[in-house]
């Protein structure tokens, strides 16, 4: 058989191919040669095919069939087959192999080798691939070397060491008595090499580093040996850039930061050396940067003193200004870890910062952006703000949504005036209105409802940013929905803040339409529309009926979403339009709740009942849901779907759709919205008459008297009085006053009253003047019901009292029927 | 105090770890990579244990994410949970691939002490040198780097070990 090409024939013939087919196929045509070659057990040509199959190898191509060749090398004497060998060995080879658990033997002789390079050999392929198995039968060898004087060896011993380390942590006690004397080589190499096993071992193991902190004086060592780095001058054989040895620099300086941190007579012992390697080392060249870097990394960390920090922090600011874009990275980055630390010192390099927005890089961009979010406060913010406006505007898409939301806390927090603040989120939402993120329309809602004075000034700036464009889906959300609370502020033209536009009804409408038209809308922006324009319908004058129209054209829309809310519109033009103006009442202030809020006012649909926060849940089993016009069930006995009254929160119903209307503090003479019954007037027993002692707001002015009050329970101490007066105004309306007396010697706390009418009735619960009836009665509770009941049905109910006392929790289901015909005729 | 060992994940409100330590990680070279633009391997050095196909894929992600880059980028990429330095030579990008909390400036200049090693032995390197010649450019690696750390620095030193290594063949 020929002797195998040779290496460079064969790579030289691949490098000729010219597509890949061509090359697989001399590979293949090699491999065959090989594969036949190695069954031969040629031992002449062993090393040249090896070394083909590896150079095919890092081509891509398979070569396992070469393993048990590489350690046949790795046995061989010559000095070319072991190095081919081992080569080998740490490339086709690795753990998961069985195979390599033969070469443990090979490894053990050739550590003993009288050759040195042999013994490197060894050392470097033990120290790249070993097992722990592996590591754990030869440590005993690499310890041996560790000692030698051979610095070559040393080297070598002192990394595998550490890779054994690594793999076995438990074998770190056994090459601590090598340490010992390892800091006072002069050799570079095997000094560096030291300080990276000390590296380890101190990382690995608090022990260890308790044990280098105080029996070995490591500090000191450590620290004499870098003064002689700095001071001794020009060393040509480890000089980097007129640097001696800055490789031996970073490392020595790592070692420290592991000793020093969060101990403070070793940070004491460093705090010289770290302020002269910080000033004298030069800063020209990227090698400088390195060691100051490294420095400074381990200012941060130990227990330094201040002055050391603030000098720390003015070498970032200062690699913050350098041309070269990779120092100014590393710089943004290590201020961004100790912005939160050492905010003061870093506020100083601010306007470096910022400017850095401006950069090419997207890391560093992004950086700066981060930590520029990070340094805004009250004093800066307007200046930065407006950075940070002008990066949102030029950045590319992937910042888009993190600096939006950025933008937006920052504004939430430190915002100097509403009105800027409401700027700032317009601005937002004109430049990055697609990328905003989702729950940023509800927070955004919210707070404009509760900036009352700025109503006007947002709706009409609003209107005047959709007329345009009304493709950004969130810009066009909260657009609608002030239109739809605020339209007539827009018509009437009464902004203070800017000069008034001139916008009609019917403008106003048209820009709604085409929304609700729009192919760009999503689904909740049409929502959204449909919901204004129905809103406007109570607050415009002259375009009802074409608000009528939009609506009852929604009505067979193909959305399920849009059908539904234009069925019910409809239902409330049609049948409930008295109460068509209190439901659509303008939104009362907001409390800062995150999980309700105006979350609720995009319900999909009426039927689920806004979750009364602090109110206990209706105790019976089944949500009160169910259509409009399905109420309650007066026999089944649990099954009473109460009407739930709110507690005095403020708190906003879904508009439109739920007919019965649960907000306490709706007032239906159309004031702004008040706020709720003050609780804070304690009834004395009054007479049942309406004005008296009501501590809710007035209702009717026009009260006809002369109707027989009754009581209604009377049990275990509490009694629940009702009084009546009926409306001139709408004969159907009665309205009763209930009064609850606790006449037992303890406080009832948590009083809640429900109550349920038969389904021809409606009602309306407002809220009551406190929960807690007081002992011996000295004080009542007092609520208002008001019963619709257009068929003059009499009058009967159902009520549930649920409170604590003496206590326990009470609950009560009683029926009143002695309703004087006076109260439903 | 804890060593690297536990979690040391101390970011007690300012003025904690700077540096945070992993379970199990250390901060060593995972692997160096030469690369050249069109994709072709000219040396590959794992110092962590990876899957023939995972070091493909390693490989094909790496060379992906630098060859985007050009002038006006760091020499720096965050890839996975790793961190590349990276530097081009003419048609060839030398990668080294660390962990996050090393010094990247400090790798930059071993690369840089690397290369002109490459430089001296074999006079004037150029891509076809590295090919011809792999496993002598292996021996470099193993005689400046161990055990994922930097092992000689001294180029004096490093050019005479390879010198008497070559006798020795």
């Amino acid at each position: 058989m020929p002797a195998p090409i040779r290496l460079r024939e064969l790579i030289r013939t691949i490098r000729t191919a010219r597509t890949q087919a061509e090359e697989r196929e001399m590979i293949q045509k090699e491999c065959a040669a090989i594969r036949s070659s190695f069954r031969e057990e040629d031992n002449t040509y062993r090393c040249r095919n090896v070394a083909k199959l590896l150079y095919m190898h890092m081509l891509g191509y398979p070569a396992h069939f070469g393993q048990l060749e590489c350690l046949k090398l790795i046995a061989s004497q010559k000095f070319t087959d072991k190095r081919i060998g081992y080569l080998g060995a740490m490339l086709l080879l690795d753990e998961r192999q069985d195979v390599h658990l033969l070469m443990t033997n090979c490894i053990k002789n050739d550590l003993n080798h009288s050759t040195q390079y042999v013994q490197g050999l060894a050392l470097c392929t033990l120290g790249c691939m070993g097992s722990s198995e592996m590591c754990r039968d030869l440590a005993g060898e690499v310890e041996k070397l560790l000692k030698t004087s051979n610095s070559y060896l040393r080297k070598k011993a002192a990394l595998c060491a550490v890779h054994v380390i690594r793999k076995v942590p438990e074998l770190m006690e056994m090459f601590l008595p090598a340490t010992k004397n390892l800091l006072n080589e002069k050799n570079h190499g095997v000094l560096h090499t030291s300080v990276v096993l000390l590296t380890e071992m101190c990382e690995r193991s608090p022990d260890m580093l308790a044990h280098f902190r105080k029996n070995e004086k490591l500090v000191p060592q450590l620290v004499r040996i870098l003064k002689n780095l700095i001071m001794s001058g020009y060393s040509p054989e480890h000089d980097v850039s007129g640097i001696s040895d800055p490789f031996l620099q970073v490392r020595i300086l790592r070692l420290l930061r592991i000793l020093g941190r969060n101990d403070d007579d070793s940070s004491e012992a460093m705090n010289d050396i770290l302020a002269q390697v910080a000033t004298n080392t030069e800063t020209s060249k990227n090698v400088g940067n390195a060691i100051l870097y490294e420095t400074v990394l381990t200012i941060m960390d130990i227990k330094s003193e201040s002055g050391l920090r603030v000098l720390a922090i003015n070498i970032l600011g200062r690699f913050l200004l350098n041309n070269d874009k990779n120092i100014r990275y590393v710089a943004l980055t290590s201020l961004l870890k100790t912005v939160q630390t050492d905010h003061n010192a870093v506020q100083r390099h601010r306007s470096t910062i910022v400017d850095c927005l401006k950069d090419l890089d997207v890391s560093i961009k992004r950086r700066a952006m981060e930590l520029s979010f990070a340094l805004v406060n009250g004093n800066n913010i307007r200046g930065m703000m407006k950075e940070l406006l002008y990066f949102l505007d030029s950045c590319e898409p992937e910042f888009k949504a993190d600096c939006a939301s950025g933008i937006f806390l920052a504004a939430e927090k430190y915002a100097p005036s509403k009105r800027w603040h409401i700027d700032t989120i317009m601005r937002v939402l004109t430049t990055a209105g697609s990328y905003v993120r989702d729950d940023a329309v509800p927070n955004l809602i919210q707070l404009i409802t509760n900036s009352v004075e700025m109503h006007a000034y947002t709706v009409q700036r609003l209107y005047k940013a959709i007329l345009g464009d009304y493709s950004q889906q969130p810009l066009v959300q909260v657009a609608a929905w002030c239109i739809g609370e605020y339209g007539d502020l827009l018509v009437s033209g009464q902004c203070e803040e800017e000069e008034p536009i001139q916008v009609t009804e019917d403008e106003v409408l048209d820009i709604l339409e085409s929304v609700l038209i729009s192919n760009m809308s999503t689904s909740v922006t049409r929502g959204y529309a449909l919901t204004a324009i129905m809103k406007l319908s109570t607050r415009f004058t002259c375009t009802v009926n074409r608000i009528k129209k939009v609506v009852s054209i929604y009505g067979s829309s193909i959305d399920v979403e849009l059908q539904q809310r234009a069925v019910e519109y409809n239902a409330l033009f049609k049948k409930y339009d008295h109460m068509r103006s209190a439901l659509l009442e303008r939104m009362p202030v907001m409390e800062k709740v995150t999980t309700n809020g105006p979350t609720e006012i995009v319900q999909t649909n009426g039927e689920t009942e806004p979750a009364p926060l602090e109110t206990k849940p209706p105790p019976s089993g089944p949500q009160p849901t169910s259509q409009a016009n399905d109420l309650l069930d007066l026999l089944g006995g649990n099954d009473i779907t109460p009407v739930i009254p709110t507690v005095p929160t403020s708190k906003p119903a879904s508009a439109g759709g739920e007919l019965l209307d649960l907000l306490g503090d709706i007032n239906l003479t159309g004031a702004p919205a008040a706020t709720p019954a003050p609780a804070s007037v304690p009834q004395i027993s009054q007479p049942p008459f309406l004005l008296d002692g009501l501590s809710s707001q007035p209702l009717f002015n026009d009260i006809t008297t002369g109707i027989p009050s009754i009581t209604a329970y009377s049990k275990n101490g509490l009694k629940i009085e009702f009084t009546f007066e009926r409306s001139n105004t709408n004969p159907s309306v009665t309205v009763i006053t209930i009064q609850a007396s606790n006449s037992t010697e303890l406080d009832m706390t948590d009083f809640v009253f429900q109550a349920a009418v038969p389904k021809t009735f409606q009602l309306q619960l407002l809220s009551p003047s406190s929960s807690i009836v007081p002992a011996f009665n000295t004080g009542t509770i007092t609520q208002v019901i008001k019963v619709l009941n257009p068929q003059k049905q009499q009058l009967r109910m159902r009520i549930k009292l649920t409170y604590n006392h003496k206590g326990s929790a009470m609950q009560d289901l009683a029926e009143v029927n002695n309703f004087p015909p006076q109260s439903w005729q | 105090m804890n060593g690297r060992n536990e979690s040391c994940r101390v970011t007690e409100g300012g003025g904690g770890c700077f540096m945070e330590g992993r379970v199990g990680e250390s901060e060593q070279i995972r692997f160096i990579l030469i690369q050249n633009r069109a994709g072709k391997t000219r040396l590959a050095k794992w110092y962590m244990q990876f899957d023939d196909d995972e070091k493909q894929k390693l490989i094909e992600e790496v060379h992906a994410v630098v060859t985007v880059r050009d002038a006006k980028h760091t020499n720096f990429v965050e890839f996975r949970n790793f961190k590349i330095i990276y530097r081009r030579y003419a048609g060839l990008y030398f990668c080294i691939c660390v962990d996050v909390n090393d010094n990247n400036l400090a790798y930059l200049e071993a690369i840089h002490n690397f290369v002109e090693v490459l430089n001296e032995y074999f006079h004037n390197v150029c891509e076809l040198d590295l090919v011809f010649n792999f496993y002598k450019v292996y021996t470099v690696v193993d005689e400046m780097f161990l055990a994922g750390e930097i092992r000689e620095t001294s180029q004096t030193k490093v050019l005479k070990q390879l010198l008497m290594l070559q006798s020795l063949e």
